[in-house]
């Protein structure tokens, strides 16, 4: 498809993004490998140009058997999952809506999309503050008004208040791409099938769904990837207390709290190899893609 | 000037070979037609000598000089591509100014040469227009538009015609013949359209699968095709090539009979058939007929309107002058 | 489907459709109006809605923290810097992926994506280190170059993405006009890409201001930006309701209408082209 001149330029011309991103890849990656296997507690005397005593696989049995791991990893698949339910099942229902005719579509598509746009330090502490404070929250003013006895949002229910605050932030995100992926929706299909006389609810099983299953795959695999890397939902709002503690969290905490650097490490380790069986299976689906 | 020597050039796209080493020459002045079915390596071939790709081993060379590793911005080619590949964010006065405006000729040389253009392909009321805002046809005259102005040493025509309809084929046919006429510049055209080829070529080239089959005028490669494959190839409807009994009649494995040199009788003649399907054309009738004697049914042409019924029985007879003969091989007794 | 519906089912869609809209779009009409309240209103029991002395007071008392503007530039220089570092980097990478492909272009697409997706918290240590190491911890241009990196997949893949869609023949075709690799990319290409770059650069500059890991935990006194600036009010300032407001609603603005003006892009940029 091209000429030995433009191949050589199109070298050139890769190098910067190519070797930038390898640096960014391997450097840290190769880092965080060492230490894992390394005692590395700087604010006991360790440090690196003393040297680091080789500990093994220690630090890697050491993160799992602690008492904080199962819980964390549990944490982190209940908020993961539920974020997903959540957000495909409403992300669908609302996609159909959107697509129906109706007036004002425009703007209600720019309500939905809106909350996507805050930045997850914002949307904690609104929801934090504003919403689920015991006493001045709306919610507690709304349990109130029906006569019942305010939550304790972020103590006593800590976990969903969490999944709810990230579900509001994926929502948009959902129902964005589902949407796109309807309106792509070959319309002839559609209408063959209302003539064939197929009822409304068998269309949407057999053609709209199955027409939205790689849009819904890929939308899996991308929450995925972000929510099982929530940070400042968590940070802003309780910190890692009351069974809130995801992974990543706790990795956070073991590096730059207890500055416990090689027992962190290992975590990463953990962490990196977890996200990356889910992007094999993304990378899949966008590379099936490439050659279409 | 525009006299191109092909040397043993060939064209491999990893580890297959699209065109295996061939020479060829175009001379100046000559429209020369490369044609053939799709995927034969036609385009690949124009796109070799534009420059466009590079050979993988041989050498180009373009009125005496040696042109293999030119870029293509370098060769003073024009092209007119199938898609037209107008620039769609400028106007058709820009479109037809940028080659002129990349050899950094002066603003009113530019204005003076994009005015005449626009005036001989009857553009000049739209020449502030985007290409969008214009029909098939007139996208293909600024295509050939962007192509005249900078006075090419030759003309690369990548199936100009295949997007348009029928009717504006025909026109277009002509137009870029007359030019050829009135400018006298080499042109080279890719099409897989038999008619165009025909119609427009002073030589025609035969490709088949990166192969040059036969180099020659239209009427030599009607009158005397090399092998089967342009045997069939070359001429509307096609010629019917029969196997069997009747070829051997003749010493060869495959006789060629052109569907306009077969007279039709109700009474006698060589081969006994049956009228399957009618097309009249007015000036043409064809009838596709079975013959007892071959396994597929002959086309026949007859002049003017004849009916003959569906199911009717008629005797054909070749006119044996224009019989021709090929052997085991497929190529000319 | 161009067909007449009844004007009662698009009642009833609008009806539902606005109610969920306005449902989902609540929690930041309410920051946005808690903004404009006084303190004491922003916490009367009932909640007050639309009726109360609208103040501008929140936000000059967000704007007199003598820190803010600081905040802001830091953001806007982070946003932007690394946005603009990224597409010129990614241009010419994209140019060559979408145009001159060889075999291997496909795996180095999914090469860089694969980048994206290390957990950033895997190696929160060592970048931390080499930040001291280059003596660049809790600068702007370290978090420049970082949030570069993290979203340079993102832009190398919409660029191309959008690049893929011009046909190889209008670039040939300038390459027969005479036109040089440079005039090709600056007369024929990048004028024909200006849509597609300018939603490139929209989205990623969204992605970089709302970033919220590598700005919380890289930054402290100096580089801070806007996240950081917002999380400081999560202890005991978050009581103030009405000035939490007003830093939210000045947090938030500028990127809704990004946002929203990018929302057609943004499938594809998050969906690296899968989703069109």
């Amino acid at each position: 498809m091209a000429t030995q001149h433009s191949r050589s330029a199109a070298c050139m011309m890769m190098a910067p993004a190519v070797v930038l991103l390898l640096g960014w890849m391997l450097v840290p990656l190769i880092m965080t490998l060492f230490f894992s296997f390394k005692k590395y507690l700087p604010l006991r005397g360790d440090s690196l140009s003393d040297g680091l005593e080789w500990v093994g696989f220690l630090n890697y049995e050491r993160f799992i058997s602690s008492g904080s791991f199962w819980p964390s990893v549990q944490t982190t698949l209940i908020i993961v999952l539920s974020v997903l339910i959540i957000t495909v099942t409403l992300g669908v229902l609302l996609a159909l809506l959107l697509d129906q005719p109706m007036w004002g579509q425009g703007v209600v598509r720019i309500l939905v999309i809106a909350p996507f746009f805050v930045m997850p330090t914002v949307s904690a502490l609104v929801w934090k503050n504003m919403f689920m404070d015991p006493i001045n929250g709306i919610l507690a003013h709304l349990w109130k008004f029906f006569g019942a006895e305010p939550v304790l949002w972020l103590s006593e229910a800590s976990l969903p208040s969490i999944i709810i605050i990230v579900s509001w932030q994926w929502l948009p995100f959902a129902t964005l791409i589902l949407l796109t992926a309807i309106q792509s929706l070959d319309s002839e299909q559609l209408e063959a099938s209302e003539i064939d006389g197929a009822p409304k609810l068998k269309r949407f099983w057999h053609i709209i769904l199955p027409h939205l299953s790689r849009s819904i795959t890929i939308v899996i695999l991308i929450q995925t990837i972000f929510v099982l890397a929530v940070f400042a939902e968590i940070f802003v709002t309780t910190g890692g207390a009351f069974g809130t503690k995801t992974l990543t969290y706790l990795i956070f905490q073991r590096v730059l709290d207890s500055q416990n650097i090689g027992l962190g490490s290992a975590g990463g380790v953990y962490a990196i190899i977890l996200a990356n069986i889910v992007a094999i299976f993304l990378m899949r689906i966008v590379g099936k893609n490439l050659d279409a | 000037m525009g006299r191109f020597v092909l040397d043993k050039v060939s064209k491999s796209f990893g580890d297959a070979q699209v065109i295996p080493p061939l020479d060829l020459t175009i001379e100046d002045g000559e429209f020369t037609v490369f044609v053939g079915p799709s995927g034969c390596g036609k385009s690949t071939l124009l796109r070799l000598i534009a420059g466009l790709e590079d050979v993988t081993s041989g050498t180009v060379n373009i009125d005496g000089k040696e042109m293999t590793d030119v870029p293509p911005a370098k060769r003073g080619l024009s092209m007119v591509f199938q898609s037209y590949a107008l620039y769609p964010h400028m106007s058709v006065r820009k479109n037809i100014a940028f080659p002129l405006r990349m050899a950094k000729m002066d603003k009113a040389e530019i204005k003076k040469r994009v005015e005449d253009a626009a005036s001989v392909l009857n553009l000049t009321d739209y020449l502030d227009r985007r290409p969008g805002q214009l029909s098939g046809g007139q996208r293909q005259r600024v295509a050939i538009g962007r192509a005249i102005v900078r006075e090419p040493s030759a003309f690369l025509f990548d199936e100009p015609l295949s997007n348009l309809d029928a009717a504006l084929r025909v026109g277009m046919r002509l137009e870029i013949s007359e030019m050829h006429k009135r400018l006298a510049t080499t042109m080279i055209y890719v099409t897989h359209d038999q008619v165009e080829a025909m119609t427009m070529a002073d030589k025609i080239v035969v490709l088949q699968a990166g192969v040059i089959e036969q180099v020659g005028s239209p009427l030599e490669l009607y009158r005397s095709p090399r092998n089967t494959f342009v045997a069939g190839f070359i001429g509307s409807p096609k010629m019917n090539l029969l196997k069997g009994a009747e070829a051997e009649k003749h010493g060869a494995t495959t006789i060629g009979i052109r569907p306009e040199h077969i007279s039709i009788s109700h009474e006698s003649g060589m081969w006994e058939g049956v009228v399957g399907v009618s097309e009249h054309l007015g000036s043409d009738s064809f009838f596709h007929v079975q013959c007892d004697a071959f396994e597929h049914p002959l086309t026949v042409r007859a002049t003017g309107e004849v009916e003959l019924n569906y199911g009717a029985k008629i005797f054909l007879t070749p006119d044996l002058a224009h019989l021709h003969k090929f052997d085991a091989d497929g190529l000319r007794l | 489907m161009a067909r007449a519906v009844t004007n009662q089912r698009k009642a009833m869609n609008t009806f539902f459709a606005w109610a969920l809209g306005l449902l989902i779009f609540f929690p930041i009409l309410w920051t946005i109006l808690t903004s404009f309240k006084t303190e004491a209103q922003a916490i009367s029991d009932p909640p007050i809605f639309f009726f109360f002395d609208w103040t501008l007071e929140n936000y000059k008392a967000v704007l007199e923290r003598s820190d803010y503007a600081k905040f802001l530039w830091n953001s806007i220089f982070i946003a932007g810097g690394s946005t603009l570092l990224g597409i010129i980097i990614a241009v010419p990478a994209a140019w060559s992926m979408a145009f001159v492909p060889s075999k291997r272009t496909k795996d180095i697409l999914l090469w860089m994506l694969s980048t994206k997706m290390l957990p950033a918290v895997g190696v929160l240590y060592p970048i931390y280190l080499i930040c001291i190491e280059l003596g660049v911890l809790d600068s702007r241009i370290a978090l420049v170059f970082i949030l570069m990196l993290i979203n340079l997949p993102i832009i190398v893949w919409m660029l191309y993405t959008y690049f893929k869609e011009i046909p190889v023949d209008i670039l040939e075709a300038a390459r027969m006009d005479g036109a040089s690799l440079r005039d090709e990319i600056i007369h024929v290409l990048t004028p024909m890409a200006i849509p597609g770059i300018a939603s490139t650069v929209l989205l990623n500059v969204i992605l970089a201001w709302n970033e919220a890991f590598w700005t919380l935990n890289l930054t402290a006194a100096d580089a801070a930006p806007l996240t950081a600036f917002i999380a400081s009010y999560s202890s005991p300032e978050g009581l103030f309701f009405a000035k939490l407001s007003a830093a939210s609603t000045m947090a938030i603005a500028p990127i809704l209408i990004m946002g929203w003006f990018s929302q057609k892009q943004l499938v594809r940029g998050l969906t690296f082209g899968a989703v069109k």
